[in-house]
């Protein structure tokens, strides 16, 4: 393999990465909050990127509102759900969650589905990239299209921000502890619920954003996330839940060290990840990030 | 050596209400092919049986598997690519169970180090794997295609064209895997298998391995799925890629929720409501998702105990 198709795999395996880092992302801040793991994040990150898609047909919003206002909107859901649906699992085990999440999905996908044609005609919609980020960049040894690139920068962006917020202030402070020990938090004055409703807004809002990201480079279509979130949760069982950088890294990673690979051998291009999720699983149970059985 | 606990002898009311609803459940199985047509009366028995299989790991094991679909749709593959190469009936039929089998090895081995909810993502990654793995194989699964057409050559003078006959031989396999089910939660295994799923570090500290324990339940479990998918191949005679596909995994986690987890009698029964649910709204024409997805949220959340387990609750109170 030549220095310029390697190149040219590493970016798209970022592109690929990007995606996995900021549900990861989501799905790790979530899991730390609420100890879920939300089965219908790829549904709402299809829901950023059909709300996108509709907001377009409806009120000819263009990309750059629908990248604000989409991710709001799915977070709103999102909020709504945990108020409504979710919370009322809280005392019981947290796989009755994955289920209802679940049931979510397939209800969520089906909706679009339906909405899609019978609003719009259509079963899976192109979706284009604003005008200032069509087009190639060339780099001098490789070519590449400005608005993959922009993708890889704002997903960086946005999860050193995610990352700051948690780590750094006083924000974070109270999540991290709410995270920690929900009782003692509660007992300083601090609304736990409502810390709660907000993280899960914020988690899903990112993969919202996401959906929208991904809206320009893969089209709109009701079953985008499915397929996705299952790989995505590859990744996190790579990572080990519950480190917000380190799902982060793990994306990225993951994205370029499966886009590498397919390159060698383009059969696996699906299957790598799970390979790579084999290897790990068998040499560090935990995950490269998580604490061992037990410290969970 | 380890000291296996007996099996706790159950009173006299318990085995009657048992009984009662053993017969019931034969009963019907007995007569259902008279009262919908046999192709679905098929698909009930081995959707339920596989509903069964992994109840065995999820209500007595307390391991919910999100990658079921990977033993039933690998056995159902392997089942129609031996009958599509010739082979007979029964060995179609052992060498999809075994394959299922074969698979479960590794996947229980790396899997039930981790409990909770990382085993089911897990298990989860693993399916889809299997998944991708499907779609690629075309020289085993057709690909996008599946696999149709393949012979089921008679066996002693059984014509396996003709679909209550193939609804009884299942019925026949049925009533093995449920048997074995049945005895294995009543076993010795089984009591120490509920044991580790109720309290673990209890369980480990009079001696018993908790990892051998799910492992072997696992590979139970994943047996009798893999039996209940070349079931469904036999009965069908048409393998598509939706047998390895996430939603198979999650529709088998809502059979068992609706007819309720633990009673081994309430998955056939899931099994049944929701296939019968699925033909009404095919040929009403309604959105499948979007009605099996309202279900499964208002399961979830109201209805955990399923129909068998909320029948017993109440005439357990009287």
């Amino acid at each position: 393999m030549n220095t310029q198709l390697f190149l040219i795999q590493v970016f798209n395996g970022l592109v690929n990465g990007a995606f996995y880092a900021m549900l990861s992302l989501g799905l790790a801040v979530i899991f730390g909050m609420l100890r879920i793991v939300n089965f219908a994040h790829g549904a709402l990150y299809m829901l950023g990127a059909f709300t996108a898609f509709a907001l377009g047909q409806a009120f000819g919003l263009g990309f750059w509102p629908a990248l604000i206002i989409a991710p709001i909107l799915v977070g709103l859901l999102g909020a709504v759900l945990e108020r409504t649906l979710l919370s009322r699992l809280y005392g019981l085990e947290p796989s009755y969650n994955l289920l209802l999440t679940f049931g979510l999905t397939l209800l969520t996908q089906d909706l679009v589905k339906q909405v899609m044609l019978s609003r719009f005609a259509v079963s899976s919609a192109p979706y284009s990239p604003p005008a200032a980020l069509s087009g190639v960049v060339n780099l001098g040894f490789v070519v590449f299209p400005k608005y993959r690139l922009f993708v890889i920068a704002l997903s960086l962006v946005v999860c050193m921000l995610t990352w700051f917020v948690i780590e750094k202030t006083r924000v974070g402070s109270i999540i991290r502890a709410s995270t920690e020990n929900p009782g003692v938090t509660r007992a300083f004055g601090i609304d736990v619920g409502k810390w709660v409703t907000g993280v899960f807004a914020v988690g899903v809002g990112l993969a919202g954003l996401a959906g929208v990201l991904a809206a320009p480079i893969y089209s709109v279509e009701p079953y985008m996330g499915a397929e996705l979130i299952i790989t995505t949760f590859a990744v996190v069982v790579i990572g080990g839940l519950g480190s917000i950088l380190g799902s982060v890294i793990t994306g990225f990673a993951v994205g370029v060290l499966a886009a590498v690979g397919a390159a060698f051998y383009p059969p696996i291009a699906n299957t790598l990840v799970f390979i790579l999720m084999f290897v790990v699983l068998l040499v560090r149970p935990s995950g490269l990030f998580g604490l061992p059985e037990g410290a969970r | 050596m380890t000291v296996i606990p007996r099996a706790a002898t159950p009173t006299d009311r318990e085995r009657t209400t048992r009984a009662v609803w053993l017969a019931g459940l034969g009963l019907l199985l007995l007569i259902l092919p008279k009262l919908i047509y046999p192709v679905l009366a098929l698909d009930i028995l081995a959707w339920g049986l596989f509903a069964v299989a992994f109840d065995l790991l999820f209500g007595f094991s307390g391991l919910l598997s999100f990658g079921h679909a990977a033993f039933w749709g690998s056995s159902a593959y392997v089942t129609a690519s031996l009958l599509s190469h010739g082979q007979s009936v029964p060995v179609a039929l052992l060498g999809g169970t075994l394959s299922a089998l074969a698979l479960a090895v590794p996947v229980a081995f790396l899997s039930v180090r981790s409990s909770g909810i990382y085993f089911s993502m897990i298990t989860l990654a693993f399916a889809q794997m299997i998944s991708f793995l499907a779609l690629q194989w075309t020289d085993l699964t057709g690909g996008e295609n599946g696999l149709q057409g393949f012979d089921r050559p008679s066996v002693l003078g059984l014509d396996f064209s003709n679909s209550t006959t193939r609804y009884y031989v299942c019925l026949l396999l049925f009533a093995v895997g449920f048997a074995v089910a049945w005895r294995t939660v009543r076993s010795p295994f089984g009591r120490a298998q509920q044991a580790v799923r109720d309290n673990e570090p209890r369980a480990q500290s009079i001696g018993y391995d908790p990892q051998r324990f799910k492992f072997t339940a696992f590979l139970i479990s994943a047996t009798l799925a893999g039996l209940a998918g070349s079931m469904y191949t036999f009965g069908h005679g048409v393998v598509s890629l939706e047998v390895v596909n996430w939603r198979t995994s999650g529709e088998v986690v809502m059979m068992t929720l609706l007819g309720g987890t633990t009673t081994l009698v309430g998955p056939v029964i899931g099994a049944g409501l929701v296939l019968l649910l699925r033909d009404q709204l095919t040929t009403a024409n309604l959105p499948v998702g979007i009605v099996t997805g309202i279900v499964f949220v208002l399961v979830v959340l109201f209805f955990r105990r399923g129909v068998v387990g909320t029948v017993q609750h109440w005439t357990r109170r009287k």
